[in-house]
């Protein structure tokens, strides 16, 4: 795979190309996903926090580091297991079956440098760039719910925020993040690479790369977690 | 010329070639034939480099494919077009986008001179006002000469073809089929074609390979195929209707007798047509 590309021009345009399809193409449903998730948060942890010694800032902590150590990195990569790693899955698996790999084989490309590494590389850098939208947009979910519910003011929730806030934490998301990107982009890329039979079995190929991306994904996660916490 | 030299293959228990040898030829289509399963697209897989065969040379002008260098392959595989059963078009690239695909890979020519080359191989297989159309808008036989033409934009020295006409009405494979056979002659390519389609075979078969059960069964030309006595190339030619007339011609010529059952087709022809009764040496008998 790390050969010498035959033409660096079109393996940086085919990397693009993949940074705009895992990136761009995906902004969409993480910002959606995102600003529910802080929403939720910050209703739910207010629902439980009914102790009146315990101060409205801490809602908004809690719901800061559930989103940076977890929601964010986590649910965001489940979700993208499931988008970009099926698309990844079923077009390396189309190309298999129409032979269109076989075509660039024949034209003397090495067809896992140029189409599995851009993938790859796209993924390493765009999930985490869609991590850190994911984290500021929970949070930013979480101050809108609970401003328009009354649970919480903006400024309480701004301080509670900024109070006793850990880099680290954003450091380990981000760790996990890169970790994940690999997971969602190899695993799917190996099966989709691989791929033998018809439709049917892109299908069947593209479901199993899903859930073994978010299998590993889950287990890395706690490995993570383990390791690193 | 490629050359290739006892080749075998075999996917788990089942044996696909059985030692196959043979010689194509620059500036002559070389049809490889045989019913589905005979082995034909393995071979041709084994020739290009997509299969290792178990054992044989593919020699392409004297070097083996496969002890040569992963550079020198890179340099033959260049010189190689090839067209594939499905055409192989990449879906997100349109007409132009996939000519053009071999030029901006291995060449560093201007936009423009790419251009040019890409409209002078879409006009040579006759593909007009497609260039920004999309694999999923073109039809069936503008996609063969698409990816014929894809094929030949960096001008190979050798030309593969994976069944072209499968899946193509009758006027459609003929002009892929001339289209092949006028590149072959104009450019001196040796063209490989792996096909089941006779009117293919007698049509541009400058040298024919059929292979039966992946042994090599017979070998000859076009004039050669249909005087050739050898059973099993019979079975496969004329198993097609087109041919079985040319089959009772040849019995007519060698034996200088109408074949026993194409004389009863004949007398229950003429009896139907003519409300007549023929007896059994063909005279009219009685009502």
């Amino acid at each position: 795979m790390f050969r010498t590309p035959e033409n660096r021009k079109m393996y940086w345009k085919q990397f693009m190309l993949q940074c705009n399809d895992i990136g761009i193409g995906s902004l969409g449903i993480i910002t959606i996903i995102s600003v529910f998730i802080g929403a939720v948060s910050t209703l739910q942890t207010a629902y439980q926090l009914v102790s009146p010694i315990i101060p409205k800032t801490t809602i908004a902590q809690i719901v800061r580091d559930s989103v940076i150590l977890e929601f964010a990195p986590t649910l965001s990569c489940i979700v993208l297991a499931g988008v970009v790693g099926s698309k990844i899955a079923s077009e390396l698996g189309n190309m298999r079956v129409s032979e269109q790999i076989d075509a660039l084989e024949i034209m003397g490309i090495n067809t896992k440098a140029y189409l599995i590494l851009p993938k790859i590389l796209a993924g390493l850098i765009m999930i985490p760039l869609l991590i850190i939208i994911s984290m500021v947009l929970g949070i930013w979910g979480g101050r809108l719910a609970g401003n328009l519910s009354g649970i919480i003011d903006a400024s309480i929730f701004d301080k509670g925020v900024l109070m006793d806030f850990l880099p680290y934490n954003v450091v380990f998301a981000l760790t996990k993040s890169f970790v994940f990107a690999f997971l969602i982009t190899a695993i799917p890329a190996f099966y989709g690479y691989y791929v033998k039979g018809g439709a049917l079995e892109i299908g069947k190929a593209s479901t199993r790369a899903v859930v073994v991306a978010c299998v590993l994904l889950l287990l890395a996660d706690y490995v993570l977690s383990f390791l690193m916490l | 010329m490629i050359e290739i030299k006892n080749i075998k293959k075999s996917f788990g228990d089942k044996t696909v070639l059985k030692g196959i040898d043979s010689v194509f030829y620059d500036g002559k289509c070389n049809l490889i034939i045989g019913t589905s399963g005979s082995g034909k697209t393995v071979l041709i897989k084994c020739m290009v480099g997509l299969f290792q065969p178990d054992a044989g040379e593919v020699l392409y002008a004297g070097n083996n494919f496969f002890d040569i260098s992963n550079e020198q392959k890179k340099n033959i595989r260049k010189e190689i077009g090839m067209l594939f059963q499905g055409s192989a078009l990449f879906d997100s690239l349109n007409v132009e986008q996939n000519v053009m695909f071999p030029l901006e890979m291995f060449t560093n020519d201007k936009y423009s001179i790419k251009k040019k080359r890409v409209n002078e191989v879409l006009a040579r297989v006759n593909i007009v006002d497609a260039n920004k159309k999309y694999p999923a808008e073109i039809s069936g036989g503008m996609k063969k000469r698409v990816a014929l033409a894809r094929a030949i934009v960096l001008n190979p020295k050798y030309l593969f073809c994976d069944e072209p006409n499968s899946g193509l009405d009758p006027q459609t494979s003929l002009v892929i089929d001339k289209l092949i056979k006028e590149i072959t002659t104009e450019f001196n390519i040796t063209t490989v074609i792996n096909t089941h389609d006779m009117n293919s075979v007698m049509e541009i078969g400058d040298n024919i390979l059929y292979l039966y059960m992946g042994g090599k069964e017979w070998e000859g030309t076009n004039k050669d195929i249909i005087l050739s006595k050898n059973e099993k190339l019979n079975d496969f030619i004329f198993a097609s209707e087109f041919l079985k007339d040319a089959k009772t011609m040849r019995t007519i010529q060698e034996t200088g007798e109408i074949p026993e059952g194409v004389k009863e087709e004949l007398r229950d022809s003429i009896e139907e047509n003519l409300n007549i009764d023929l007896d059994k040496d063909g005279f009219i008998g009685k009502k």
